[in-house]
C-alpha cells in the first residue's frame, strides 16, 4: 500500500477501512470532534449511525459484533462520553464480544490536569478491557488500530478501547497500514494436545451416561457444523447455555434444551446423574452450575476450552482439551466411536413430559384469561419463517423468550448473559438488524428494561430500521417481583412500574405499532406486525404476576430444580 | 491452606501494567505482601515478583488470569521453597550510639550487615536476607534505638537450571516460523 500525508482523525477512518468495517455507531462531542469532522468524508464508505445516547452506540456495536461475527465499532468523545460506555463494555468483556471502543480525550499537554471533560479513560476501563491503550501521537495510529483489531477478534474475543488525544487526530503522518497478525506476548489459541483428546476419547467411549454442553465457545469459533458432526457420530444428548443458544437448531434430535436457573428440567438434572459431562466452549457460570458442591459430582468432565484461565476455574475437570473448539472437535470425532444411547435418551424425553405438563402447556397454550409471554413466542414461531434473530433485555422475558424461541440458524440470539444489563435489548437489535439486514430481527424487552434506553427509537426513526419492538409489560420489573414472591413473602418493595402509552410514544417517532391486551386480538398483531419489512411496536399486556419456571433458587444444586412455586405445593 | 506463595510475570515494558495486574488481586480480595517490578535479563522485558499469602487454588487462578493478559509474556507461581529469594533492608542509626559501646559493631558482624555511610549524625547499614533476618536485626539495633528502617519486596530466582521464560519465547519463535 503505498503511503499518503493525512491527519490522525483520517487515519482512524482509513484504519476501520482496511479493516473492512462498514458500519459504525457513535456521538460526537468537543475531543472527538477531528474524527467526526474526517467521517464526513467518508459519507458512504462507512455508514455511521448516530444514536441517542453512548450507552446505545455501544450496544447497537455489540448487537452488530453478535450477529455478524466481526468486530462491533463505537466512538464517544472524552469524559461523560465515554464513561457513558462503561456498562456496554463490562457487558462485551464477561460475554466475550469483539468490539472497538474509540474515545475522544484532551489533548495530550492537558493530561493530568482535570481539564473540561478529561476522565481517566484507561483506567477506569482497565478491569473491563480485553485491552486498551491511550494513543497521544499521530503516528501510533496505524500500529495501534491494527493491534485493536487483532486482539479484539483473535482467541477469546473481547472488548478494546482506544482512547486518542485530541492533537493526535490533528496531527499528521504518511499514512501506511499493515494488519497485525501477531503479538509476542499474546497466545490467542493455546496448542492443542494429542495425548488430552487421547484421554477425552477414551472417556467418550466408555461413557454409557454422556451429556454435552454447548457454549458460545462454538458460535464464536464458527464450529457449528463440527459440533454437528461431533454430536451425530457420539450420538450424546447435546444441552445448550443461554449464549450457546441457536449453536445448532432448537429441533436438533439430540438437542435436550438449555442449561441453568430457568433451563429445562432435563439437562438440569440429569446433569447430577450422567457420568460424563463434555463442556464445549463454556464457563461454568453460576447461573449453569447453581451449587458448585453440589454439580455433577459424580461425573467425569471434559472441558474443550480457547481460554486456559477457564480451565479448573469454577469446576474442577478430569480433562482439559485446551484450544479452538474448532480445531479439537473434529480431531476428537475422529476418535470416537459411533455411538447411540436409547434408555438415557428416553430418560429426558420423561423429563420433557414432566416439563410440558407442569410448566410448557400453560405457557404456549393458557387456559386462565391472562396472556402469557410464552404464547407470544409461540406466536412468533407459528408466523414467521424461524430464521429471525432473537434479541432481548434481561428478566422474566429474556428467559421466556429464550426458552421457546425456535432456532435454525446460528447468530440468532443476542441477549446479555454474563452482565444481565437491563436496557441492553432495543440498541442490540438496532445493531443486529445493520449487521444482519436480511434476517427479522426481533427485539423483545420488558416494560421496565424497555424505558432504560428506548430513546434509540430515535435511531429507528431517523435510519428506517426495520426492528420488530415487542414490549411484554407485566406492569412490573417482573424478575424481581418474582423473587420477591417467593423469597422476600411477596414484599413488593418497588417493583411496581407505571409506563407510558408506548403505542402513542412510537407514533411520536413515526413507529406504527399495536397494544394488544386479549387473546383474540393477538395473532392477528403478530401477523400485522410481520407484513412488511418497516419496524412495529407491539406492545402485549401480559398477566400481571406470573412467574418464570422451572427455576434453580439461588444456592440450590441444579437437582433441586423446582418446576412451580413452592406455596402450591403446599396447597395441592 | 494458606501459605506464601512468590508469583513471577515477565511483561513488555508498557504505561498501565502495574495497574492491569494489580487490579487482579485487588478485585479477588487479595493483599499483596510485597512487589517489586524492573527490567529483567531482556531488554524490554519487566518481571514482577509478587508475594501473597494464599491457597494454592487462588494463586493458581490469580496467575491464571495475569497470564491470560495481553501484555504478559508468561506468569509462575512458586513456593518459597523452590525458589532463591532475598530482601534488601537498610537501617539508620545514630552515630553517637556507635561510638559509645562496641553491641552495634557486633550485631553487624553477627548478621553480616555492612555500612554503607557514616556521618557526624547518623550510620547508614544495610542487610540482604530473608524477611525473618532482616527482622530480627532491626528488634535488636532497636533495642539500642533505630532512626529510620525501611526493607525492599522481594526479589527471586528458580532453582530450575533453565529460564522458563526463554523456553516460552523459544515456543513462540518456533511457531512464527511454522
Ligand atoms: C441495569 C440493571 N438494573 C437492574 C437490574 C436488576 N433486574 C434484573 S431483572 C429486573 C426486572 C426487569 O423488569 P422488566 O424489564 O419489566 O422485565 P420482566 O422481568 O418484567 O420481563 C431487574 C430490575 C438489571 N439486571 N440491570
Amino acid at each position: 500500500m503505498s503511503t499518503k500525508r493525512i491527519t490522525g482523525a483520517q487515519a482512524i477512518i482509513e484504519s476501520l477501512i482496511c479493516e473492512d468495517v462498514d458500519t459504525i455507531f457513535g456521538y460526537p462531542g468537543g475531543a472527538i470532534m477531528p474524527v467526526y469532522d474526517a467521517l464526513y468524508d467518508f459519507i458512504g464508505t462507512v455508514n455511521h449511525v448516530l444514536t441517542r445516547h453512548e450507552q446505545g452506540a455501544i450496544h447497537m456495536a455489540q448487537g452488530y459484533a453478535r450477529v455478524s461475527g466481526k468486530a462491533g465499532v463505537c466512538i464517544a468523545t472524552s469524559g461523560p462520553g465515554a464513561t457513558n460506555l462503561i456498562t456496554g463494555i463490562a457487558d462485551a468483556m464477561i460475554d466475550s464480544t469483539p468490539l472497538i471502543c474509540i474515545t475522544g480525550q484532551v489533548a495530550s499537554p492537558l493530561l493530568g490536569t482535570d481539564a473540561f471533560q478529561e476522565t481517566d479513560v484507561v483506567g477506569i476501563s482497565m478491569p473491563v478491557t480485553k485491552w486498551n491503550f491511550q494513543i497521544t501521537r499521530t503516528e501510533q495510529i496505524p500500529e495501534i488500530m491494527a493491534k485493536a483489531f487483532y486482539i479484539a477478534q483473535s482467541g477469546r474475543p473481547g472488548p478494546v478501547v482506544i482512547d486518542i488525544t485530541k492533537d493526535a487526530q490533528f496531527g499528521q503522518i504518511d499514512f501506511e497500514y499493515k494488519k497485525c497478525t501477531r503479538i509476542r506476548s499474546y497466545v490467542p489459541v493455546p496448542e492443542v494436545s494429542r495425548p488430552m483428546l487421547e484421554q477425552a476419547a477414551d472417556l467418550i467411549n466408555k461413557a454409557k451416561k454422556p451429556i454435552v454442553l454447548v457454549g458460545q465457545g462454538v458460535i464464536l469459533g464458527s464450529a457449528e457444523q463440527e459440533l454437528l458432526d461431533f454430536l451425530t457420530k457420539s450420538g450424546i444428548p447435546a444441552a445448550w447455555t443461554l449464549l450457546g443458544l441457536s449453536a445448532m437448531p432448537t429441533d436438533f434430535p439430540l438437542n435436550v434444551g438449555m442449561l441453568g436457573m430457568h433451563g429445562n428440567y432435563g439437562p438440569n438434572t440429569k446433569t447430577n446423574e450422567c457420568d460424563l459431562l463434555i463442556a464445549i466452549g463454556m464457563r461454568f457460570d453460576d447461573r449453569v452450575t447453581g451449587d458448585t458442591s453440589r454439580y455433577a459430582k459424580q461425573a467425569k468432565i471434559i472441558h474443550f476450552e480457547i481460554d486456559p484461565a477457564e480451565v479448573n476455574k469454577i469446576i474442577k475437570v478430569d480433562v482439559p482439551v485446551l484450544g479452538n473448539v474448532k480445531q479439537t472437535l473434529p480431531l476428537i470425532t475422529e476418535l470416537i466411536q459411533e455411538k447411540s444411547y436409547p434408555e438415557w435418551r428416553e430418560e429426558f424425553k420423561e423429563c420433557d413430559r414432566i416439563e410440558y405438563e407442569k410448566v410448557i402447556k400453560n405457557d404456549l397454550n393458557p387456559e386462565k384469561p391472562g396472556l402469557t409471554m410464552g404464547e407470544v413466542m409461540r406466536l412468533l414461531n407459528e408466523k414467521s419463517n424461524n430464521e429471525g434473530v432473537m434479541v432481548t433485555d434481561v428478566g422474566q422475558h429474556q428467559m421466556v423468550a429464550n426458552r421457546y424461541f425456535k432456532f435454525t440458524k446460528s447468530r440468532c440470539c443476542v441477549t446479555s448473559g454474563g452482565l444481565g444489563t437491563m436496557g441492553f435489548g432495543l440498541p442490540a437489535a438496532i445493531g443486529a438488524k445493520l449487521g444482519a439486514p436480511e434476517k427479522v430481527v426481533f427485539s423483545v424487552s420488558g416494560d421496565g428494561g424497555f424505558q432504560m434506553t428506548l430513546q434509540e427509537l430515535g435511531v429507528i426513526q431517523q435510519e428506517k430500521i426495520g426492528v420488530k419492538v415487542i414490549i411484554l409489560n407485566n406492569n412490573f420489573l417482573g424478575m424481581v417481583r418474582q423473587w420477591q414472591e417467593l423469597f422476600f413473602e411477596s414484599r413488593y418493595s418497588f417493583t411496581n412500574m407505571t409506563s407510558p402509552d408506548f403505542i402513542k410514544l412510537a407514533d411520536s417517532y413515526d413507529i406504527k405499532g399495536k397494544r394488544v391486551t386479549s387473546r383474540d386480538d393477538l395473532a392477528k398483531a403478530v401477523e400485522e406486525m410481520l407484513s412488511d419489512d418497516e419496524a412495529y411496536v407491539l406492545e402485549v399486556v401480559v398477566e400481571k404476576e406470573d412467574n418464570v419456571f422451572p427455576m434453580v433458587p439461588t444456592g440450590a444444586s441444579v437437582s433441586d430444580i423446582i418446576l412451580e412455586s413452592p406455596k402450591v405445593e403446599v396447597e395441592s | 491452606m494458606n501459605q506464601e506463595y512468590i508469583i513471577s510475570a515477565y511483561t513488555e515494558n508498557h504505561i498501565g501494567l502495574l495497574n492491569r495486574i494489580t487490579i487482579i488481586f485487588t478485585r479477588r480480595n487479595v493483599n499483596i505482601e510485597s512487589l517489586t517490578v524492573s527490567e529483567s535479563a531482556l531488554a524490554g522485558i519487566s518481571k514482577f515478583t509478587i508475594v501473597i499469602n494464599s491457597s494454592e487454588d487462588k494463586v493458581r487462578k490469580i496467575v491464571g488470569q495475569i497470564d491470560k493478559h495481553v501484555e504478559v509474556l508468561k506468569a509462575f507461581y512458586h513456593t518459597n521453597d523452590e525458589m532463591i529469594y532475598q530482601e534488601i533492608a537498610l537501617y539508620k542509626v545514630p552515630t553517637t550510639a556507635m561510638m559509645e559501646s562496641n553491641r552495634i559493631e557486633k550485631l553487624i558482624r553477627k548478621y553480616a550487615a555492612r555500612i554503607l555511610e557514616i556521618t557526624h549524625e547518623f550510620t547508614a547499614i544495610e542487610l540482604t536476607g530473608h524477611k525473618d533476618e532482616t527482622q530480627s536485626f532491626f528488634e535488636e539495633l532497636n533495642q539500642i534505638g533505630v532512626l529510620q528502617f525501611i526493607r525492599s519486596g522481594r526479589v527471586a530466582i528458580t532453582r530450575d537450571p533453565i529460564e522458563k521464560l526463554s523456553e516460552f519465547l523459544k515456543e513462540r519463535d518456533k511457531v512464527e516460523a511454522n
